[in-house]
């Protein structure tokens, strides 16, 4: 009888197609992403028809989250030499007395969006416990104490005045309340901002002649 | 690719003879499988695909020291006003129906966001311009008109133009109002090519007017 050669079973799998395909998912990723920004709060914003792409640079963005807070963002601007956030710290440093130290307006001005009272700014920009961090973004005041101007306000007009050309974004969650975008509507409008981009999601819809009937 | 197929020469080995070990020629590729894996998930949790798209709006300029009386003067038989209040609830009155020297009416009407609701309330007002827009639309969907997408856009703002009897519309909320709503609202102004619209504060007996209509 012949004897039969059991095959000798290879263990190694090759793993060639599926490092290429590998490679190549990893480049198209790397190459296309551009990363999301880091928020202060989740916001859902609502969909609209809108295919205007938002602006990217030279924004000064109010973020409005479901529970009415109130949360602030200015970039560097076109040009990132300009430090628009370097001086924006730097101004409200000197003027409202805030005695933060270099460190500290350096790491404001590489963060993104905030949103605390002025007197709580020294106190998140020390924070190193990332999850103290979060808490200590409670929102920008936005109504007016006594004789005090709200400080939604002072941080937009100090914007302004440093990036006259921004373009201003709201980025309200959609179970905001109107009351409170309204608000902050207001005080640009005081600013004289007249134009707003409304961030929202892109939801295609269309109507036709048939819907008149 | 990595592969790399070795000629072992003859198949059996001779007696006691020291023959060099069979070198493994193949490369353990599992770690950079491992690592790529790792940054692809990386690369797909971190990318926002969608970029966010912006709705533009323009906001009637603030001006307090204008007189009453001074106040841009509009056809109310043009005028449709819009409220709006919370659950997503909405109103809306024509300003032809007012009664003579007053200002508000005596009661709205109720409607909602679906598509046979304010939809079908705004392009019927705004047929003609509507229909014209979308005409055109479909002409160059279909082909039979070349146009650039800047001169189909000037077009467009030309028949908005053009119609006078257009309506304007006012979109009033209240303080309950969620903001998802005027984002709707506003969303079917650009949908019914409605021309003329503006966000204005809601007086306080309109505010009225809709706690006594229907929820």
């Amino acid at each position: 009888m012949a004897k039969i050669k059991l095959k000798r079973a290879t263990p190694h799998v090759d793993m060639t197609p599926m490092v290429d395909l590998f490679s190549l998912l990893l480049t198209f990723f790397m190459l296309t992403s551009s990363f999301r920004p880091q928020e202060a709060k989740v916001i859902d914003s609502p969909s609209s028809v809108s295919e205007k792409a938002s602006p990217d640079k030279d924004v000064i963005s109010v973020l409005i989250s479901k529970d009415d807070k109130v949360f602030f963002n200015m970039d560097n601007g076109k040009d990132t030499s300009a430090h628009f956030r370097d001086q924006l710290i730097t101004k409200i440093n000197d003027i409202y007395k805030l005695s933060l130290g270099p460190d500290e307006i350096k790491a404001f001005a590489q963060g993104s969006s905030f949103g605390m009272p002025l007197k709580n700014v020294k106190g998140w920009l020390k924070e190193k416990d990332a999850k103290k961090k979060e808490e200590a973004q409670i929102g920008i005041p936005i109504d007016t104490l006594g004789s005090q101007y709200p400080e939604l306000g002072i941080w937009i007009a100090y914007a302004r005045e440093l990036n006259p050309t921004a373009e201003v974004a709201i980025k309200g969650d959609a179970e905001a309340d109107y009351k409170t975008v309204k608000k902050v509507m207001d005080m640009m409008q005081a600013n004289n901002v007249n134009k707003f981009n409304l961030v929202t999601n892109l939801q295609k819809e269309e109507a036709t002649v048939d819907d008149i009937k | 690719m990595a592969e790399i197929i070795e000629n072992s020469g003859s198949g059996k080995k001779g007696g006691g003879r020291r023959t060099p070990k069979k070198m493994g020629a193949h490369i353990d590729m599992t770690p950079m499988v491992d690592l790529m894996c790792l940054l692809i998930t990386f690369f797909m949790l971190t990318t926002a695909f969608s970029k966010p798209k912006v709705m533009e709006i323009t906001m009637p300029e603030k001006d307090n020291t204008t007189d009453p009386k001074d106040a841009p003067k509009v056809d109310a038989k043009r005028t449709y006003s819009i409220l709006l209040s919370s659950d997503d609830r909405v109103y809306w009155y024509w300003h032809g129906d007012v009664p003579e020297g007053q200002t508000f009416p005596t009661t709205i009407n109720k409607t909602d966001f679906s598509k046979d609701g304010l939809r079908k309330i705004l392009l019927k007002k705004n047929e003609k311009v509507f229909t014209e827009i979308f005409d055109l639309k479909e002409k160059v969907k279909k082909g039979e008109l070349v146009l650039a997408d800047d001169s189909l856009n000037a077009q467009i703002k030309r028949i908005k133009k053009s119609d006078k009897k257009a309506p304007i519309i006012l979109i009033k909320a209240d303080e309950k109002t969620k903001y998802k709503s005027i984002v709707n609202v506003v969303d079917e102004m650009a949908i019914c090519n409605i021309a003329n619209y503006a966000i204005v504060d809601i007086a306080p007996e309109e505010v009225a007017l809709i706690e006594k209509a229907p929820k």
